[in-house]
């Protein structure tokens, strides 16, 4: 996702000189030729990201449309009020790109989980939270970020959803993108671990179990109305996060629904339980040890469908 | 729109004074010590060093200033006011209930303000961008940005001033009220900055140390330069300056002034209370 990011925010830079790319000294060969393309678009603000997100809004405030860079804790959690008091109130053109969301740097340690990052910016007033599942929609989310006045985080991940032949719905910002039809569940997921939500979801349909895949790639404005056809036309929603049960998208979905008042006949999220991993691992180990990978997603699924309505489902906790 | 309505900088920062007592006063609010000390750096600023035009105050070519130091809103509403951004009968409403004269500087509503500010520490770094971008951009307008000395605590500047130093952002001009006195105690006490100038030189920044109640010092300091680096004038300076029971007082950090000091406090600056 980071290369068709910086693929497509190199197009969009030739065509629009105010748009500028700072790093917090991270991109090592990865930022290389749009720095040397655009030495006026392009600025490593040193390892400083408090300051980087401070020059991105002064310079916003110029008339600029400025990214953030680094490894997703780091251009949010400790400029976290930059981005709040700085960025979202003046309503700066600032876009902050996380790579590396969830358990992408698994093997680097706690530092380096980015695993809590959806929950913090989403309860942000004015800012659109953007997950990506794929590299078409990283290229999309890039440009209608560009072109989306205010303040957005751009949450890019290692791995990516291998997209479906049929999935033709061009991206929009704010609006649920349907990966796959079915009237058994709606899987809900954002980022890439919606590879292991579209593997799940085949190994269901061997059994006749059919079910819709909601890519939630903005996860702030959420997409309410696909949530709620959802809600009214499937048998029920299952949210998959590689991220927090916290405050994430799972919970983001539940509080549409209860707003609404509209109930589905069944509710589960999938994702972390609390506690940080102490251990380390590959981003697909990471899934594995905390039931978040296909596999898992199969027993989940498979488990609510056989209880009754408005089951209340039981949970391990994983931590 | 409202006119300016001084003859002189040293009228400007009396008006800003006595605003800043009335109304903390009225608010019962805090933060009058830091409004008085810097009332002579924001007079000279407001009065012959920045570049404005309060019926236009988004001007592309303005010069932008930024009171980092936020919890002295009282003093750059009060400057913002008299130099025609806004009412001057607009301050009364000052920590009032469903005002948007908010205790800590904010923008919005309030023509004139660049940045909102409050916490500490975010100014400089704003300041930074803007003075980039400028220089990116090839414009000649100025950026300023004052700060306080219990401020200069917060790592967040250092980034910045470690940035403008290297950029050698010479459109930058950072301003310390070095009033010696933080929330709770003198600065020296808290966290020393001294020697305070020489990091700011190690950081490759042209100090200019001025008496920050002297206008011909300030005026002189701001008028230096620039030579090719960022400029910080430290401006040394006595907080609770005007009123002489408030002046290097820690106390008038967070009191507000009421009943017989209120009174006081205005006749000390020539008012009637």
């Amino acid at each position: 996702m980071r290369d068709a990011f910086i693929a497509r925010l190199t197009e969009v830079a030739r065509r629009d000189p105010k748009v500028m790319l700072i790093t917090g000294d991270l991109g090592f060969g990865v930022l290389t030729k749009f720095a040397d393309e655009f030495p006026k678009q392009f600025l490593n603000a040193g390892v400083a990201e408090q300051n980087m997100t401070l020059l991105a809004t002064g310079l916003a405030m110029g008339g600029r449309t400025v990214f953030t860079y680094s490894i997703a804790n780091f251009p949010i959690l400790r400029p976290l009020e930059m981005i709040r008091n700085d960025a979202c109130y003046h309503g700066a053109n600032v876009k902050v790109v996380g790579i590396g969301g969830g358990f992408s740097y698994g093997s680097l340690g706690i530092s380096h989980h980015a695993t809590e990052d959806l929950a913090i910016l989403r309860s942000l007033p004015d800012i659109t939270v953007v997950a990506p599942c794929d590299l078409y929609e990283t290229q999309e989310a890039t440009s209608a970020l560009v072109s989306t006045p205010g303040t957005a985080y751009l949450r890019l991940d290692k791995s990516v959803a291998k997209p479906l032949a049929d999935t033709v719905e061009p991206f929009v910002l704010g609006r649920a993108r349907r990966w796959r039809e079915g009237t058994d569940l709606t899987f809900v997921t954002c980022g890439g671990i919606m590879q292991c939500v579209l593997a799940a979801c085949e190994n269901l349909a061997t059994d006749g179990i059919q079910c819709r895949i909601l890519s939630m790639h903005t996860v702030k404005p959420i997409d309410r109305e696909a949530i709620l056809a959802a809600a009214r036309e499937t048998g029920g929603i299952v949210t998959v996060e590689e991220h927090t049960l916290d405050g994430g998208l799972g919970s983001a979905v539940a509080e549409v629904c209860m707003d609404a008042g509209v109930i589905p006949e069944r509710f589960h999220r999938i994702g972390l339980r609390s506690g940080f991993s102490s251990i380390v691992g590959s981003q697909e180990y990471l899934r594995k040890v905390y039931g978040l990978d296909a596999a898992a997603i199969v027993g989940e699924a498979r488990r609510i469908l056989a209880t009754g309505r408005n089951a209340v489902v039981s949970v391990d906790a994983t931590g | 729109m409202a006119e300016r309505t001084f003859q002189s900088t040293e009228e400007l920062a009396l008006r800003i004074r006595r605003h800043a007592v009335e109304m903390t006063h009225l608010g019962n609010s805090s933060h009058v010590g830091a409004c008085l000390s810097m009332a002579d750096i924001v007079a000279v600023l407001y009065g012959s060093v920045l570049q404005f035009d309060p019926s236009r105050p988004q001007s592309p070519d303005r010069d932008r200033f930024v009171l980092s130091k936020g919890h002295a809103g009282a003093g750059i509403y009060a400057a913002l006011a008299e130099c025609g951004f806004m009412p001057v009968e607009k301050l009364k409403t000052h920590y009032q209930d469903g005002s948007d004269l908010s205790g800590h500087v904010s923008h919005k509503g309030i023509p004139g303000v660049e940045l909102s500010t409050g916490s500490l520490g975010h100014g400089l770094g704003v300041g930074c961008g803007m003075a980039y971008g400028a220089k990116l951009d090839g414009e000649t307008w100025r950026t300023y940005v004052l700060l306080s000395d219990g401020e200069c605590d917060e790592g967040s500047n250092w980034e910045s001033i470690l940035f403008a130093g290297h950029h050698r952002l010479d459109n930058l001009t950072a301003v310390v009220d070095y009033n010696k006195i933080q929330s709770l105690a003198p600065v020296r006490e808290t966290l020393e900055l001294e020697p305070f100038a020489d990091k700011w030189r190690d950081f490759g920044w042209a100090v200019v140390e001025s008496d920050g109640h002297d206008h011909d010092a300030l005026k002189a300091a701001f008028s230096a330069g620039p030579d090719g680096r960022p400029k910080v004038v430290v401006a040394h300076t006595t907080k609770g300056k005007g009123v002489s029971f408030m002046e290097g007082q820690v106390l008038w950090h967070y009191r507000s002034p009421q009943g017989d000091e209120y009174e006081a406090a205005l006749r000390a600056l020539g008012a009637r209370p």
